[in-house]
């Protein structure tokens, strides 16, 4: 969790090897509310950088997850499909979303940092 | 605006939300949790920013050709829920009128309304004493199977025999407070009116509900507890562009009594009805998505959400008034259709 990097679309993102895992924030999991349901990407499909790959459904409202890097799906958390709540339980374990190889590593660098991150949450509370 | 209460959801962690001005909670277990402990045993709502005014004087006859429903049918101390509509037939609001005694009525109405609807009535009442209390009062509800239990430990009198669409005017700990036995979920429960300054009444409540499993209820919870029960909300499901013909409220609309609208009501022909629907995908439908059958639009959602009692995603939406129920039908959440059929809105009965 040390090195994880995040997005402005409150997700985090952590490189192990060659792929990245995927979830949201504990701030995002807050906002949405109770999580019911989610609609995962399939394994192998590409997205580009900033595209909607996956939609999760709280009771308050529906958002977008979407992708922080180019790259392919490798695997998705199935769990969630009978669980959507792990996402509010663990956001940042158990929770997680889905793990991509990126095509171009280096996207990463662009994302923000924890204290980035928490800067950017610090503000939008206002 | 605040609440009388504000301070107390503080207390208890609420999220809080603006709400047509007001700053409400939305939450504080939970949307799901406090859904269910409404179904299960009893919640209590803050709803002080519904809109409240009282009427003095010979006014029976003025209200009846503001509503839609009839009040003679109802005697002292007793509650109509009606629509109020202009001469179109659209829906100026969705109220409900007490009837305290023959000189003295309490009309409840639509925070989001509040304005808008105090220039309508006082446009349209003569030589009667019009008051906007909704400054002066507090409004709580206290809803689900055991909110009986909480009133009768604390020696409401007489509250066991109060029926539904009933009210009492009592003492609850010294204050004087109007009880009604109504609501907004489905469930058993009461409507509790008092002067804002006795504010320790929510406490109160929440001490003697503590035996029973009581806990705060937000406006997310109020939501879903009404979207499952086919309840209207105004803004989502009707509007001045709705009529309570097409809307699922026929049954408040008596023809047979003097009423703003009823002309129009009489002849303009019902071509949309509002019918409940559930999607087995577990998407959740949201507010103006639109409805298909086949290739052509037929119609919009109103109100969509997830039903925690049903556990999937319900709502409601308007299509052709020859559209029977279990009619297959398709709505576009986000650009992609999903199929769904067409329900009776009461999703959940007692």
């Amino acid at each position: 969790m040390e090195d994880r990097k995040f997005t402005k679309e409150h997700e985090w993102v952590e490189k192990v090897d060659q792929i990245i895992i995927i979830g949201i924030t504990e701030f995002a999991q807050d906002q949405l509310g109770d999580i019911v349901s989610i609609e995962l990407p399939k394994v192998g499909s590409s997205f580009k950088q900033n595209e909607a790959m996956a939609i999760i459904d709280s009771v308050k409202a529906s958002s977008d997850i979407y992708s922080p890097v180019d790259g392919e799906i490798t695997e998705t958390n199935e769990k969630l499909l009978e669980q959507p709540e792990l996402i509010n339980q663990s956001p940042n374990e158990e929770g997680w979303i889905l793990k991509m190889k990126p095509n171009n590593p280096e996207q990463l660098d662009s994302l923000l940092s924890k204290e980035q991150y928490n800067n950017l949450v610090g503000q939008s509370k206002e | 605006m605040r609440s009388p209460f504000f301070q107390n959801h503080l207390e208890l962690k609420a999220k809080m939300v603006d709400f047509h001005g007001w700053e409400m909670p939305l939450q504080y277990s939970g949307i799901i949790d406090e859904h269910k402990n409404v179904r299960e045993n009893v919640g209590l709502f803050d709803v002080s920013h519904m809109g409240r005014f009282k009427i003095k004087g010979d006014a029976e006859s003025q209200i009846q050709k503001l509503i839609t429903n009839d009040i003679t049918k109802i005697g002292d101390k007793q509650s109509i829920y009606s629509p109020m509509c202009n001469e179109k037939g659209g829906i100026i609001d969705d109220i409900i009128v007490s009837r305290i005694n023959s000189n003295e009525f309490l009309i409840i109405v639509n925070s989001s309304n509040i304005k808008k609807d105090f220039d309508w009535i006082s446009g349209n009442i003569q030589s009667c004493e019009f008051q906007n209390i909704t400054n002066d009062s507090a409004l709580l509800a206290l809803q689900g199977p055991k909110a009986i239990n909480i009133l009768k430990d604390m020696k409401v009198e007489q509250i066991e025999n109060l029926k539904s669409f009933h009210l009492l005017e009592v003492k609850i700990d010294d204050v004087d407070c109007i009880i009604s036995r109504t609501g907004y979920t489905g469930e058993d429960g009461f409507e509790i009116l008092f002067d804002s300054k006795n504010v320790q009444i929510w406490k109160n409540l929440l001490e003697v509900g503590r035996k029973y499993g009581i806990k705060p209820v937000g406006l997310g919870a109020r939501d879903t507890l009404r979207l499952e029960t086919g309840l209207m909300l105004y803004g989502n499901d009707i509007d001045e562009t709705v009529t309570p013909l097409e809307a699922t409220l026929k049954w408040t609309v008596k023809f047979e009594t003097e009423f703003i609208g009823k002309a129009a009501l009489e002849t303009k022909k019902v071509e949309r009805k509002l019918r409940g629907f559930e999607i087995e995908s577990k998407r959740i439908a949201r507010k103006n998505n639109k409805v298909y059958d086949g290739q052509k639009e037929i119609g919009i959602v109103t109100s969509g959400g997830f039903s925690p009692t049903l556990n999937k995603p319900i709502g409601y939406c308007f299509v052709p008034v020859d559209y029977p129920l279990e009619r297959e039908i398709m709505i576009d959440i986000g650009g992609k259709l999903y199929d769904t059929k067409l329900t009776s809105t009461r999703f959940y009965k007692k």
